[in-house]
C-alpha cells in the first residue's frame, strides 16, 4: 500500500511509469534475495567455522583410544568412553519416556479432548513449558526423581529429567503434525463407520508420523547438548568403568542395573576439560566437541532417513 | 496398526524396565566422591591410579559440585568422600551431626592463591596485602579505578581485574585473606568460575592483575607474571612457590585442601583401602597436577588418624586464613 493513489487511479499512468514501478518492485526483491542470502551465509559460515576449528584443533586427539579410555590427569591418555556411552544411555532412556507420553498427549489433546477452558489452560501451559529454562527441569528433576522417587543421581533420574524438558516439544510437534492432515481423510475414515480409535491408530499417527519425528529430532539435539539440568541432577565428571551391561547371560537376559548407575556425559566432560589449569587439555574439549556434532548429526540422520522412509508410503 | 504395534512394544518395555528397576540390587563395589573443583584434579590423578591397580572392579566416581556443594551432599549422606579446598565450617558441622553422618578431616596437599599480572607489567615487583584490599574491598566498587589511587608511585593507568566467581572457595578465601572479611568483595571486577577465563584475561591487557590458584599460573608461566605478597609492613615480599609454601613464608595466601570421608563409609573395604592408597601415592600425585605436597609426617599422621579412628576436624569450624603447613601438623598431632 506503498502508492495508495496509484490504485485508486492507474489511468493516469503513463507506460513509463508504470515500468519504472515494476523496476523499483524488482530492485526490492533484489535486495530482499541479498539479504537472505546474507543471513544465512551469516549462519552457514559461522557454523562452519567453529566445526572447522574444532576438528582443526581436536584432530590429533581423534584416536582409537580416545574412544575407548576414562578420565586421566594426563590430557594424552584421557578419553570421552564413559562420557559417550553415558549420553547415548540418558538419550535412550529420554526418547523411551518423552515419546509415548508426549505422542499420547497430543493426540489426546488434538482428537479427544473437549474444547473448553481447561484444555485451553492446559494447551497454553504446553507452550510456556517449552520456554522454562532448563536448568528449573534439573531442579524439578532433583527433587521428584532423585530425592521423591529415591532414584539416586542416576543415568534414569538424568534420562527422565530431559524427558520432561523435550516434553514440550514432542507434544506441540504432534499436534501440528495431526493438523496437517487434511479433513476429508478423517470424514472419510468416519463416512465408512470407523470409530475414534480407529481413524487414530489406521489414519492419524501413520500420516502424522514424520511430523511428529521432527519433533523428536528437535527435542533430542537439545537435549543432548543439555548440561545445567543433569549437574544439578548430580552428574559426575570422572568415571573410570562402563556402566553394567544390558545383556546378560541367565534369565531374562536383559539386565537394567545400568538405569540406576552413576553417569556423566559429552558435555559435562568438556567443559571440564576446557577449565583444566594444563592447556593440552583444551585439545581433548575440541576432539569431545567433533564427536558430539558427529553424534547429534548421526541420530538426526537416522531420524531424517526414517522420516523420509515413512513420507513415501504416503499417498493421498 | 503399525502405530498400535509401536506402541504395546513401548508399554511392555517401559513395565519391563519399572520392574527389573527394583530387582536391581547394589552388589557393586562404589565410591562415590563430590565437591570442590580446586581438589578434583589432585582426586582425580588418585582415582585414576586406583583404578589401574584394581582394574575396575570398584566403581570411583568424582564429581564437582564445589566445596559448599559437596559438604551439602556429605552431611546427607549421599557420598563417601568430600573435596574440600577449605575447612568445613560450623552451619556445615551441624548439618553433618543432625544427619548423624560422622567423618574424619585428611588434609592432602596445599595450594597457594596467586596473585598475577601481565608480563608487561614492569612497575608491580610487590604488593602488600594493605594494598590488595584497599583494590579488592567492596568501597572500592566504581571509586578505585586506576593503578595510582592505590599507590601514588604507581601510574596513572586503568586498572582491570580478574577474579574467582562468588560460588568458589577460592572467592571465599581470598576475601578473608585481604579484605578480612570472606565474600566481602567489589563486584565490578571480571569473574568467572573457569579459570582459563582469568588466565586469558590477564595475559592480554597489560593493566590486568587477577588471582587464582598456584597450578593455573604454573602451567601458563610464559604468559603470567606472579606477584610477590608482603604479608605486613616491613615483612620481605615473598612469591609463591613450593618451596615458600612449604617453609610457610608465603603468607597469608597459601591454604590447606582436604577431603573428608564419612566414618561409616570408612568401615567398608573398598573406601579403606581407596583412602590408604590416597595417602600412600599423594604426595607424588599432588606435585604431577601442580599442587604443593605435604611432607611425609602429615600423610602420616593422616594415617594414624584413620587407623585409630579420630573423627572430627581441627578448625572448629571457624574461616581461617595464614595456617602454615607447620600450623597444621601440630594441630593434626593434638587431634
Amino acid at each position: 500500500m506503498q502508492h495508495p493513489a496509484s490504485f485508486a487511479k492507474p489511468a493516469t499512468h503513463s507506460v513509463a511509469q508504470i515500468r519504472a514501478i515494476i523496476r523499483k518492485h524488482k530492485r526490492w526483491d533484489l535486495v530482499f534475495a541479498g539479504l537472505g542470502i546474507l543471513a544465512l551465509i551469516i549462519g552457514v559460515v559461522t557454523l562452519a567455522g567453529l566445526f572447522i576449528d574444532l576438528v582443526a584443533t581436536g584432530w590429533g586427539r581423534l584416536t582409537p583410544e580416545f574412544f575407548t579410555s576414562f578420565s586421566s590427569r594426563r590430557a594424552t591418555s584421557a578419553g570421552i568412553a564413559a562420557a559417550m556411552v553415558g549420553t547415548l544411555l540418558v538419550i535412550l532412556v529420554t526418547v523411551m519416556a518423552a515419546v509415548p507420553l508426549g505422542v499420547g498427549a497430543g493426540v489426546y489433546l488434538e482428537e479427544y479432548a473437549p474444547k473448553n477452558w481447561l484444555t485451553g489452560i492446559i494447551e497454553i501451559n504446553i507452550s510456556n513449558l517449552a520456554g522454562v529454562p532448563s536448568v528449573v527441569y534439573g531442579l524439578l528433576g532433583l527433587g521428584l526423581f532423585v530425592y521423591a522417587w529415591n532414584l539416586d543421581h542416576s543415568v534414569v533420574a538424568a534420562g527422565l529429567t530431559l524427558a520432561l524438558l523435550i516434553l514440550p516439544i514432542v507434544i506441540v510437534a504432534t499436534r501440528e503434525a495431526i493438523r496437517t492432515i487434511p479433513g476429508h481423510i478423517r470424514e472419510g475414515a468416519y463416512a465408512l463407520g470407523a470409530t475414534k480409535w480407529q481413524l487414530v491408530a489406521h489414519h492419524i499417527l501413520p500420516y502424522s508420523s514424520a511430523g511428529i519425528l521432527t519433533g523428536i529430532i528437535i527435542g533430542v539435539a537439545r537435549a543432548i547438548g543439555e548440561t545445567a539440568p543433569l549437574i544439578t541432577v548430580g552428574a559426575a565428571v570422572a568415571i573410570f568403568t562402563l556402566p553394567s551391561s544390558p545383556f546378560r547371560s541367565d534369565f531374562p537376559f536383559l539386565s537394567l542395573e545400568w538405569l540406576k548407575e552413576p553417569f556423566t556425559v559429552m558435555p559435562i566432560q568438556m567443559f571440564q576439560w576446557t577449565s583444566r589449569p594444563d592447556q593440552a587439555f583444551q585439545i581433548n574439549a575440541a576432539a569431545a566437541g567433533v564427536v558430539l556434532i558427529v553424534m547429534t548429526l548421526a541420530l538426526n540422520g537416522l531420524a531424517i532417513y526414517i522420516r523420509y522412509r515413512l513420507r513415501k508410503n504416503i499417498k493421498w | 496398526m503399525v502405530g498400535l504395534a509401536r506402541f504395546s512394544g513401548v508399554a511392555v518395555t517401559v513395565l519391563a524396565a519399572g520392574s527389573l528397576l527394583q530387582a536391581a540390587s547394589a552388589h557393586a563395589q562404589n565410591i562415590k566422591i563430590d565437591g570442590s573443583s580446586t581438589v578434583y584434579p589432585v582426586t582425580e590423578a588418585v582415582a585414576e591410579e586406583f583404578q589401574v591397580k584394581k582394574k575396575g572392579s570398584v566403581k570411583v566416581t568424582v564429581g564437582i559440585s564445589g566445596t559448599g556443594g559437596g559438604f551439602k551432599k556429605f552431611c546427607r549422606g549421599e557420598i563417601d568422600i568430600s573435596n574440600a579446598s577449605r575447612p568445613i565450617l560450623k552451619k556445615e558441622m551441624d548439618d553433618c551431626k543432625a544427619a548423624g553422618v560422622q567423618y574424619v578431616e585428611l588434609p592432602v596437599a596445599f595450594d597457594a592463591l596467586t596473585v598475577v599480572v601481565n608480563p608487561q607489567n614492569e612497575f608491580l615487583k610487590s604488593i602488600t596485602v594493605a594494598e590488595l584490599k584497599k583494590m579488592w574491598e567492596p568501597g572500592a566498587q566504581g571509586k578505585v579505578t586506576k593503578w595510582n589511587q592505590i599507590n601514588p608511585a604507581w601510574p596513572d593507568a586503568p586498572l582491570k581485574l580478574f577474579g574467582a566467581g562468588s560460588d568458589s572457595g577460592t572467592f571465599d578465601y581470598f576475601t578473608e585473606a585481604t579484605v578480612g572479611k570472606a565474600k566481602s568483595s567489589r563486584g565490578d571486577y571480571t569473574a568467572s568460575e573457569d579459570d582459563n577465563v582469568l588466565v586469558q584475561g590477564v595475559s592480554r591487557d597489560k593493566n590486568a592483575l587477577g588471582y587464582f590458584g598456584f597450578a593455573y599460573y604454573a602451567e601458563n608461566q610464559d604468559k603470567l607474571k606472579a606477584v610477590p605478597i608482603v604479608a605486613k609492613d616491613g615483612a620481605p615480599a615473598v612469591g609463591p612457590s613450593p618451596k615458600s609454601v612449604e617453609d610457610g613464608t608465603y603468607q597469608p595466601l597459601s591454604r590447606p585442601i582436604f577431603i573428608y570421608v564419612n566414618a561409616k563409609s570408612l568401615q567398608r573395604a573398598e573406601v579403606k583401602e581407596f583412602i590408604d592408597f590416597y595417602l600412600k601415592n599423594a604426595a607424588a600425585l599432588v606435585k604431577e597436577v601442580k599442587y604443593i605436597a605435604l611432607p611425609p609426617k602429615a600423610y602420616e599422621l593422616a594415617a594414624e588418624h584413620i587407623a585409630k579412628g579420630k573423627l572430627g576436624t581441627v578448625f572448629g569450624g571457624a574461616a581461617e586464613v595464614g595456617v602454615t603447613i607447620e600450623d597444621l601438623l601440630k594441630r593434626e598431632a593434638k587431634l
